[in-house]
């Protein structure tokens, strides 16, 4: 489970990004973080991985999100970036999944079924030996998500990974999150991607919660995303 | 293409030449290290006027090219840029050292010109078996051979990492220079009135890539230590490799091999 409790964080002096936050995230949730351009979603990302300092209290499985924990909550956490050429940064896409393996002591032998196993659950075994820069933008974002998975999160943390998909690819890539049982925290833009994939919805605001709940009751509202510089998920929109 | 897109294709194109399948290529990154490194220590302590000496050095690159596979075009095409600056190296030897060591016909060779030929080609020589082995060997197993001599591995996690940035910041500069062009058509290049905001945005860039680059490999597990290729451990064909190699380097080096068969093609005495 993931706990916020008034969490805050700031990058500069008086420049607050995340304002007080509170939220449980149950075990098994699928948890969908929306909001406009600096609402914060990015931020509240980082401050749950370590990566930025906050004030307040953040736990993961009652592990408070600090120093001494850092690398106990880090292998619990997997964070799939919106950018997968910053996520894919060794030459071939099997080294890529298996870099987190062997960095957390796993043998070579364990390290390379476990990769072996990770890109056969998501049809990937054919770009095993492929050099990333060879490969297409889906593929990419597919194996960015392998690499993640070799490392048996128990959450995955997800940003925009459906930017800059052609629509069958961004198919596929809802497919497989729905077919991962993981916990998962997904930020995006793509509210229709949202819909489909998360239950529960986390709407942010100026660093600000300002809604939470089931997802369909939020993104069907249109009042209120409205009010949050955001507008209805195109397949409740009636314009067409 | 660009000239930085194929800048940076080049530079993947030495994976793409280390992932090939030859001999060579099979044989233990170690082995291969240590053989280039005697290689080099050896080419250059060879006497700047032992031209003939030196001169058999140049077998090993020539086999070594011919039994991977990779045309040595290759390598003089890949190393164009760096080659003349080797060259260079000896140029005003002739102009310093005018004394004649040999005679052509009637015409004199001063020891000035057979030291800048020494010095070339010693230079030469010596990027070809560089080339040869990063061509060979992943960037991971060199580095993973260079842990085993036990270098230490800051310096070459170091290597390993500006080996793999060199790439992010030529898509930054291509990502970049694409843009300027779009908004100068007709501009050769980029006009030096940009050239100091060019640079600025390109060490921001960089810098928030390797940022997030380096988040994304501590989030998992990257705690400072590589875990290099799967390097097997030697076999004989390695071991016979590097000995038969090193020794034969010995050899050349002690004995002048060219002027042994010199003498005895012209029915000299040893």
């Amino acid at each position: 489970m993931i706990r916020f409790e008034h969490v805050s964080c700031e990058y500069e002096k008086g420049q607050t990004v995340l304002n007080d936050l509170s939220f449980e995230i149950q075990n098994s949730d699928s948890v969908g973080l929306i909001g406009a351009n600096g609402a914060g979603k990015s931020t509240l990302m980082k401050v749950l991985l370590g990566l930025l300092p906050y004030q307040g209290l953040i736990t993961v499985d009652d592990l408070e999100v600090n120093k001494q924990n850092i690398k106990e909550i880090r292998r619990k956490l997997g964070f799939v970036l919106q950018n997968s050429d910053n996520q894919m940064f060794m030459p071939t896409v099997y080294e890529d999944v298996m870099f987190a393996p062997l960095n957390y002591g796993m043998s070579r032998e364990k390290a390379e079924k476990r990769t072996d196993a990770v890109l056969a659950q998501l049809g990937l075994s054919d770009l095993k030996h492929r050099h990333n820069h060879k490969i297409s933008g889906g593929e990419k974002r597919m194996a960015a998500i392998a690499t993640v998975l070799a490392m048996e999160p128990d959450v995955l943390l997800m940003d925009e990974p459906t930017s800059a998909l052609d629509p069958y690819n961004r198919r596929i890539v809802i497919n497989t999150i729905n077919a991962l049982p993981n916990t998962k925290i997904i930020t995006s833009h793509d509210l229709d991607m949202i819909l489909d994939t998360c239950q529960k919805v986390i709407l942010l605001s100026e660093g600000r919660i300002a809604a939470q709940g089931n997802a369909k009751e939020i993104l069907i509202n249109r009042e209120l995303l409205e009010a949050n510089r955001m507008e209805l998920p195109l397949c409740f929109s009636q314009k067409y | 293409m660009d000239r930085i897109d194929h800048a940076a294709s080049e530079l993947r194109e030495m994976d793409d030449l280390a992932a090939l399948s030859s001999p060579i290529h099979s044989l233990h990154p170690l082995a291969k290290l240590i053989v280039t490194i005697l290689y080099i220590f050896l080419t250059v302590s060879f006497n700047k006027y032992d031209l003939s000496g030196l001169i058999v050095m140049l077998l090993y690159p020539v086999i070594a090219f011919s039994v991977s596979g990779i045309p040595i075009r290759t390598c003089f095409y890949k190393l164009r840029i760096v080659l003349p600056l080797v060259c260079a190296v000896g140029l005003f030897n002739p102009f310093f050292d005018r004394v004649p060591l040999l005679y052509i016909g009637n015409i004199s060779v001063s020891c000035g010109v057979i030291s800048m030929i020494t010095l070339m080609l010693k230079g030469v020589f010596c990027l070809m078996a560089s080339f040869i082995l990063v061509a060979t060997t992943t960037m991971d197993a060199i580095c993973a051979a260079l842990r085993k001599i036990h270098i230490p591995n800051m310096i070459v996690t170091l290597l390993l990492l500006t080996y793999r940035y060199i790439s992010v910041m030529i898509d930054e500069v291509s990502i970049m220079t694409t843009a300027y062009k779009l908004r100068a058509p007709g501009q050769k290049g980029i006009h030096y009135s940009a050239w100091g905001s060019f640079l600025g945005q390109l060490l921001l860039r960089s810098m928030d890539r390797a940022e997030e680059l380096y988040s994304s490999m501590q989030l998992r597990g990257f705690c400072g230590e590589f875990q290099y290729a799967d390097v097997p451990p030697a076999k004989l064909i390695d071991y016979l490799y590097a000995v038969f190699a090193v020794g034969a380097f010995f050899l050349c080096r002690m004995v002048n091999i060219a002027s042994f068969f010199g003498s005895i093609a012209l029915g000299g005495s040893l």
